[in-house]
């Protein structure tokens, strides 16, 4: 069979990504973490690209998920460095100590 | 013939010592002060002896201002007679005055930005005389107002000379409203505003439909000419302006832009001899300011005051004469008046410069040995002003009192009884200023050469000015005025009789002069005190305006309406961001529920519309 994986796991299995990240994005308190979090989420949302593309043969979605991942690169690049920075001023990474921009 | 030039070259002094006059030497101020004033006289001069007998209108068309559906209004510049005898009268009287002024202004701080708002009257000026429509005289009529201000209120640093200037110009808006009504009135009736057309188009019309619109056109002009004049109800301005400096008072406030009222009535002169009860008003406003100026003049005792109401008074002349018909004789009077006042204020002014700034005739006396150049043309104009026989007020004053009589004998003798007055409280001030003794404490001494020159050259033309017969040169324009020997006369003696009294009360028995005054004492404290006519206005229009403004225009709608509204705006904005702003806890994980919370809501609303439909 060629299609032996069926869309609809793909696209639970992508679900389920997503929701570890949302719920690390809220929980964790580590800066770090929540980065990896916003990841997860990324690669989720990927996933169901990939396999939609595949279902539906088209080239749409490889191109979406090329950008999201070039997007992402970038988005690690500059919150790395945020990160450092804000470890060299506050030697913390806990994101409740990090709280001085508010009314 | 490059009419512009007229104009235009004071203008360029204007712009030439307005922008640069700081940084000038005095020497070269006066150069452009001076010299572009000469030179506008010189091709007045040129232009006038190349157009020779002028007997028709020579129009000059530059471009087309304003085009609106039917209306077309064009700058256009023309010379008839009568723009002649007034580009003479403003650019001659003018060339003098700056003159005079060099000496005068020598010791005053901001010499160039006087001689700077100087030009730019002159280039007003001429505009106004030389505007071929009534809206370019009404800009030259605005201009000159605008010039006005800057000079009454030229020692700015000074209150009351603030306050002058601007009931100067507040006063005038009054007549300038109803000018421009009628101006309004008159682009609806006739559909121009130059004047060759609307005077055609108004000789044309039948005398009972015309009667009601020129009427109102014509009573409109009026208020507009009692707002520039200073005729009654609006001549309040006038005493107050002297403020400024004397040379201001000469040209501005005597010689030329008070009679600008006098002119433009001359030059509508179809339209009011088209509406008689027009004409009827201009002859009884002119006469009752003629009458009551002259009564207040009698008891001034600031020189410059007297001369002011006198002023007045002689607008009123100039009125009487157009109101009863007499335009030419108004003329005439606006010429010979312009040479005789002119010189009574440079007196005044030389007066005044000799006792470094005292204006009081009861601090002066016995001036006659200090200053004889002085006294003896003042005394010339003096006796023009009285109607002194073969002077130049004898003979324009009684062509207008002539004409009076023409129209309704009792004007005549009220004209008369004026007369007698005028020379005396003139000749009051002369007799105060120049003979007994010498009551004040200054040392007097005679102005220079560039002072009295100019006043020497007017003291000719006070005493020969009325030999130039303005009514037979303006004879094409206006009818033919009437000629009475026996009346003339008559006046002229009055006149003789008020300087005889002027003579017994101030110099051969001094004391009578108070015990007159004591014996009449309410009387004289009425026309001491100016009929309370400024206190009267000031009850009954200037406090309600005053205190309107600010109880409603201020403090109602300003303050409580505006301010209420905008202040408001911004308090509930302040308001709604002080809610808004809990939102800003600075928990990141808080924002991150918010943002799954909004997506989730996101979602679930795609859903239900994709349900939906």
């Amino acid at each position: 069979m060629h299609n032996a994986v069926p869309l609809s796991w793909y696209l639970i299995l992508s679900a389920i990504l997503f929701g570890l990240g949302v719920a690390g994005f809220i929980y964790r308190r580590n800066i770090i973490t929540v980065f990896m979090s916003i990841e997860l989420m990324l690669n989720a949302v990927n996933l169901s690209f990939i396999a939609f593309s595949y279902q539906l043969k088209q080239v749409d979605g490889h191109i979406f998920s090329f950008f999201v991942m070039v997007v992402a690169a970038a988005e690690a690049a500059v919150g790395l460095a945020i990160i450092l920075t804000v470890f060299k001023n506050r030697e913390t990474l806990m994101i409740d100590e990090i709280n001085s921009m508010k009314y | 013939m490059n009419l512009w030039l007229i104009p235009i070259l004071p203008f360029i002094g204007f712009l030439v010592n307005g922008l640069l006059g700081r940084k000038l030497s005095k020497a070269l101020i006066n150069a452009f002060a001076i010299g572009s004033v000469t030179f506008a006289f010189v091709w007045v001069v040129k232009t006038l002896l190349a157009l020779g007998p002028i007997e028709t209108k020579y129009v000059e068309h530059y471009y087309t201002w304003i085009q609106s559906g039917r209306v077309t209004i064009n700058v256009d510049f023309a010379v008839d007679r009568l723009t002649a005898v007034m580009l003479m009268v403003v650019t001659g009287v003018g060339t003098l005055i700056h003159i005079y002024a060099i000496g005068y202004m020598e010791h005053e701080g901001g010499y160039y930005r006087f001689f700077s708002y100087l030009n730019l009257f002159m280039f007003f000026m001429l505009v106004l005389v030389l505007a071929e429509n009534f809206l370019l005289l009404f800009v030259g009529w605005e201009g000159v107002g605008l010039c006005s201000y800057l000079l009454i209120g030229f020692y700015f640093t000074e209150q009351f000379a603030t306050n002058a200037g601007n009931k100067a110009f507040i006063v005038n808006r009054i007549g300038d409203f109803g000018f421009s009504l009628a101006i309004f009135l008159i682009v609806r009736q006739f559909g121009t505003l130059d004047f060759t057309k609307v005077f055609d188009a108004a000789k044309g019309m039948p005398t009972e439909a015309a009667a009601g619109i020129l009427t109102t056109i014509c009573l409109l002009l009026l208020v507009g000419a009692t707002g520039k004049s200073a005729q009654i109800p609006l001549y309040v301005w006038l005493p107050d302006a002297m403020a400024g400096p004397t040379p201001v008072s000469a040209l501005i406030h005597a010689a030329t832009m008070v009679t600008a009222g006098v002119y433009m009535t001359a030059r509508s002169a179809v339209l009011f001899t088209h509406a008689p009860i027009a004409m009827d008003t201009v002859a009884v406003i002119g006469l009752a300011t003629a009458f009551i100026a002259a009564t207040i003049g009698l008891a001034q005792t600031d020189i410059k005051k007297v001369f002011a109401y006198s002023t007045v008074s002689q607008l009123g002349y100039m009125f009487l004469g157009a109101g009863v018909g007499a335009f030419s004789a108004g003329i005439w009077h606006l010429m010979t008046h312009a040479f005789f006042k002119a010189l009574l204020f440079l007196g005044a002014g030389a007066v005044i410069h000799g006792l470094h700034g005292e204006q009081d005739l009861r601090q002066m006396g016995g001036l006659f040995k200090r200053m004889r150049i002085t006294a003896i043309t003042l005394l010339c104009a003096s006796l023009a002003i009285s109607g002194f026989p073969y002077t130049s007020g004898f003979f324009s004053k009684d062509a207008i009192l002539v004409a009076a009589y023409e129209r309704a004998p009792w004007m005549y003798w009220v004209g008369v009884l004026t007369a007698g007055m005028t020379a005396f409280y003139v000749f009051r001030a002369w007799f105060l200023a120049f003979t007994g003794r010498y009551r004040g404490h200054a040392h007097p001494h005679e102005s220079p050469l560039v002072m009295t020159g100019p006043l020497m050259i007017l003291a000719v033309l006070s005493l020969g000015g009325g030999f130039i017969n303005i009514p037979h040169w303006l004879e094409p324009m206006f009818a033919e005025t009437a000629e009475n020997q026996t009346l003339a006369w008559l006046s002229a003696v009055v006149g003789l009789g008020g300087i005889a009294i002027a003579y017994i009360f101030y110099v051969a028995a001094p004391g009578l002069a108070d015990s007159v005054a004591n014996s009449a004492g309410s009387l004289y404290r009425l026309i001491y005190n100016k009929y309370f006519v400024d206190e009267a206005y000031n009850a009954a229009v200037v406090q309600p305006v005053v205190n309107g403004s600010r109880a409603v225009l201020w403090k109602g709608i300003d303050a409580g309406l505006i301010d209420g509204a905008v202040n408001g705006i911004g308090a509930r904005a302040r308001g709604i961001g002080g809610i808004l702003k809990l939102l800003q806890s600075g928990n990141i994980r808080s924002y991150a529920a918010w943002v799954v919370l909004g997506s989730v809501v996101v979602l679930l609303a795609i859903g239900f519309a994709g349900a939906v439909r």
